[in-house]
């Protein structure tokens, strides 16, 4: 009896999981590819929103895809080595100004960093000019723009991680006549790897959803991310014709995390108990 | 305190550093990298002519190399990676956005006054009334683009260059009126004129009170300014004026109160802040959306947590099956892209043709009406964090010993009780780090309002401010929004919001210690 309760609460849960997703899948394979035609439960099967998707003059989904994985990949990595090298340093050596380094950090990192918007856009009108690779429209600026945020959000949960693994293992290596940075690649990093995949994933996810840097930065069709190509996917007048297009695309742009996702699974229990957020 | 270990290493002596390969090769890539950076990053610089960029370029880069070629200096070796990046793109823009702060930046303040000067100068030019309309052809002197202009009435030729005009010699007039050939002037066939538009729109050719300005590309007309800046009196004198120059409001203002609407951008120190707190307007506004704003960030934290809670609760059990492809679907949501799906929740909640009427049977404009569209976005945000509340419950719960709950239902206590004494306590030392940081995250949560209500609905009186309008898309608002931008004061605004989470994070992870003295 106890069970069944148990079973019925579960179900409805999962219920309330599942049906938005299960509306964007009868979205994305309802033949007729709009928002009004569209019913909870599938009422006709096509590919037709994934052929539009991937042959449409005007939007460059492939593209787009590209971009978005690509940066966050190349954004995740870096920024978790920045911080991995950061708090190394805040946990492992004691020198003048670090109590000081670690609450300037904890206060940065509660500064809205995109309410500084105005700025960076002032900045990047300079950078442009200067350096047309790192500019508007390129995915190495947005990179480097991602990149300024990486020390703030990390580096504490990494320094709580690394302060968990004891002392005795690096004096250990030291006497061994390791250098530091051996003790870093040889002995840290190994220990850390398991907690990092799922601290690059949540990172990973977080880039990939990031919208409102990536609007102001990108303008050029071709450099857009998956955020921004998107979001004009549907803007004005479209939202009920490109209704199908979008769900598909949603739908293609959670096929990597989920992958992912069930892959870290083992993970992802231990490594979210020690921080980080979304949602 | 541990022992400090790598300090104790420099102190002590050390007769001779190991040379390994690694080493060898780690200091040249060092040299590279530095090289290689000097080599991009310099000629746009020097052709610039930007001498203090290339002072910090030079300087940063000279550091960087020298902390990485020496064996001391340790700590920075690993810090300085992270921190340039940022500093350039997270401490200088939030510096500067708070210096803005206290300034008036904004729409109409947005250059330095000799700006506004020059853009109130040249915005009243005016056609000079009798000024004859000039046969206009652009040519080159040595490189250099100028003006040869021909009075329509006299056919007398002049060139006009940026220091004024003069009478052109030995010029061949065509039958259009236009200068066809000068001695010493190459002039510019018409697609070689069009791809100079710019300079030649640019180009001013200054006469006794006024100037010559092309009008397209064949035509150039004198025009005499309506407004003109006097430094004597640091006035600007014409139409409607004297306007003289108030510095402290950074506009040029008459007798009668008006201002021009250029202006310049002057420090007005704390008037922002002032303007937040004791506008009435504004400040009316402002303790609604705080409240609001307030609302939604706990009712995110509660919400999500409890339902996380219930169900890893409901899954933890010995005898529970098929937990594996529970966790499954109830972490999908997770995974799903989050902008996505705000705007699938977005377009369900759509009156005409959206999934939730659709299934009710209901006509209600969701997103329309203040009261619904708030609790609509709650229920969007529930959605999107719930998963994340669970996988977290679920990896404390299995921390928690099962004795400790056994113990309790022999000792006699009901399974509500267990969970009341036992359970929560525990799993609420584990886990309020987690909430407070989930309440800051939530407190600013730009894209859950943004891409579902974009701060909607709004009320007919005031368009600026809407019902599920958190203080950041208020502040997005005010920055960028339709009513013209005020970087000032929606800076002002992003300070407010600054200090209100850094004490709430503040006293929450205060209390969160004394609570860990206390289970410890």
């Amino acid at each position: 009896m106890k069970m069944a309760l148990r079973h019925a609460f579960a179900l409805a849960v999962c219920a309330f999981a599942l049906f938005p997703i299960v509306f964007v899948l009868s979205a994305a394979i309802n033949p007729l590819g709009t928002l009004a035609s569209t019913d909870l439960l599938p009422t006709g099967f096509g590919l037709g929103n994934f052929a539009d998707l991937f042959g449409s003059d005007v939007y460059p989904f492939g593209r787009w895809f590209f971009n978005s994985v690509f940066i966050a990949l190349t954004a995740s990595f870096a920024s978790l080595l920045l911080s991995m090298f950061a708090a190394y340093a805040f946990s492992r050596m004691r020198f003048a100004g670090r109590r000081a380094g670690l609450l300037a950090l904890l206060l940065i990192q509660m500064f809205p960093q995109f309410l500084a918007i105005v700025t960076i856009f002032m900045i990047f009108t300079r950078v442009t000019e200067l350096y047309p690779a790192f500019g508007f429209d390129t995915v190495w600026g947005l990179l480097l723009l991602y990149l300024g945020g990486a020390l703030g959000v990390n580096t504490w949960l990494m320094k709580g991680f690394l302060d968990t693994i004891p002392k005795e293992l690096d004096e250990a290596a030291t006497v061994d006549g390791a250098t530091h940075a051996q003790i870093f690649w040889r002995v840290i990093m190994p220990l850390v790897t398991p907690i990092l995949a799922v601290t690059a994933l949540l990172a990973f996810i977080g880039t990939m959803s990031e919208f409102l840097m990536a609007s102001v930065f990108l303008r050029d069709p071709e450099s857009k991310t998956l955020a921004v190509g998107m979001f004009g996917m549907i803007a004005g007048d479209n939202r009920n014709a490109n209704f199908g297009m979008f769900a598909a695309g949603t739908l293609l742009t959670a096929i990597p995390t989920v992958g992912v996702f069930l892959w870290l699974q083992k993970y992802i229990v231990s490594g979210l108990t020690a921080g980080a957020v979304k949602g | 305190m541990a022992p400090d270990v790598p300090g104790a290493a420099e102190r002590a002596p050390r007769p001779r550093r190991n040379i390994t390969t690694a080493f060898v090769v780690s200091r040249i890539a060092v040299l590279a990298v530095a090289a290689a950076i000097l080599l991009y990053a310099v000629p746009p610089l020097v052709a610039a002519e930007s001498w203090l960029g290339l002072g910090v370029l030079g300087a940063a880069t000279a550091l960087i190399g020298y902390l990485y070629l020496t064996p001391r200096l340790v700590p920075a070796k690993y810090l300085v990676p992270g921190t340039v990046f940022l500093i350039a793109f997270q401490v200088v823009p939030v510096v500067y956005t708070v210096t803005t702060a206290f300034t008036n930046f904004g729409d109409g303040h947005r250059g330095s006054k000799q700006d506004a000067v020059v853009a109130i100068e040249t915005g009243s030019v005016r056609q000079a009334p009798g000024s004859p309309e000039y046969a206009l052809t652009a040519a080159l002197r040595d490189g250099e683009l100028v003006f040869l202009l021909v009075d329509p009435d006299t056919k007398q030729a002049g060139l006009g260059t940026a220091e004024g005009l003069e009478p052109l010699a030995g010029a061949r007039v065509g039958v259009t009126g236009k200068v066809l050939s000068a001695p010493g002037l190459t002039v510019l066939k018409a697609p070689e004129a069009a791809a100079r538009a710019k300079e030649i729109s640019a180009l001013s050719v200054p006469t006794p009170g006024g100037a010559i300005k092309a009008n397209g590309l064949s035509r150039a007309v004198e025009g005499r300014a309506a407004l003109v800046y006097d430094a004597a009196c640091d006035c600007v004198r014409g139409e409607g004026g004297p306007w003289t120059a108030d510095e402290s409001q950074g506009y040029f203002v008459n007798a009668a109160g008006d201002h021009l609407a250029q202006g310049w951008q002057v420090g007005v120190g704390l008037d922002n802040f002032a303007r937040v707190l004791t506008n009435p307007t504004i400040s009316g506004y402002f303790a609604g959306v705080f409240g609001w704003n307030v609302v939604f960030a706990l009712a995110s934290v509660a919400g999500t947590f409890a339902l996380g809670m219930s169900v890893a609760l409901a899954l933890h059990h010995p005898r529970m099956r098929g937990t594996k492809i529970y966790r499954i679907a109830i972490v999908l949501p997770y995974a799903m892209p989050a902008f996505a799906m705000l705007m699938v929740w977005r377009d369900m909640f759509n009156r005409d043709f959206g999934l939730i009427n659709q299934l009710f049977g209901l006509d209600v404009d969701w997103l329309g009406e203040p009261l619904t569209a708030r609790l609509a976005v709650i229920l969007v945000n529930l959605w999107l964090g719930f998963p994340y509340m669970f996988l977290v419950t679920t990896g404390a719960l299995q921390a928690i010993p099962r004795e400790l709950t056994e113990a309790a239902s022999i000792d006699g206590a009901t399974p509500w009780k267990g969970f009341r004494k036992v359970t929560l306590p525990l799993l609420l030392v584990a886990l309020t780090p987690l909430l407070i940081s989930s309440f800051a995250f939530n407190f600013n949560n730009f894209n859950a309002i943004a891409l579902t209500t974009d701060g909607g609905p709004f009320p007919a009186e005031n368009p600026q401010v809407g019902a599920t309008d958190l203080l950041i898309t208020y502040t997005f608002r005010l920055a960028f929004g339709a009513g013209g931008a005020q970087f000032g004061f929606a800076a002002a605004v992003s300070v407010f919001i600054f200090a209100i989470v850094a004490i709430i994070s503040a006293t929450a992870f205060r209390r969160t210690r004394k609570q860990e003295e206390v289970y410890a």
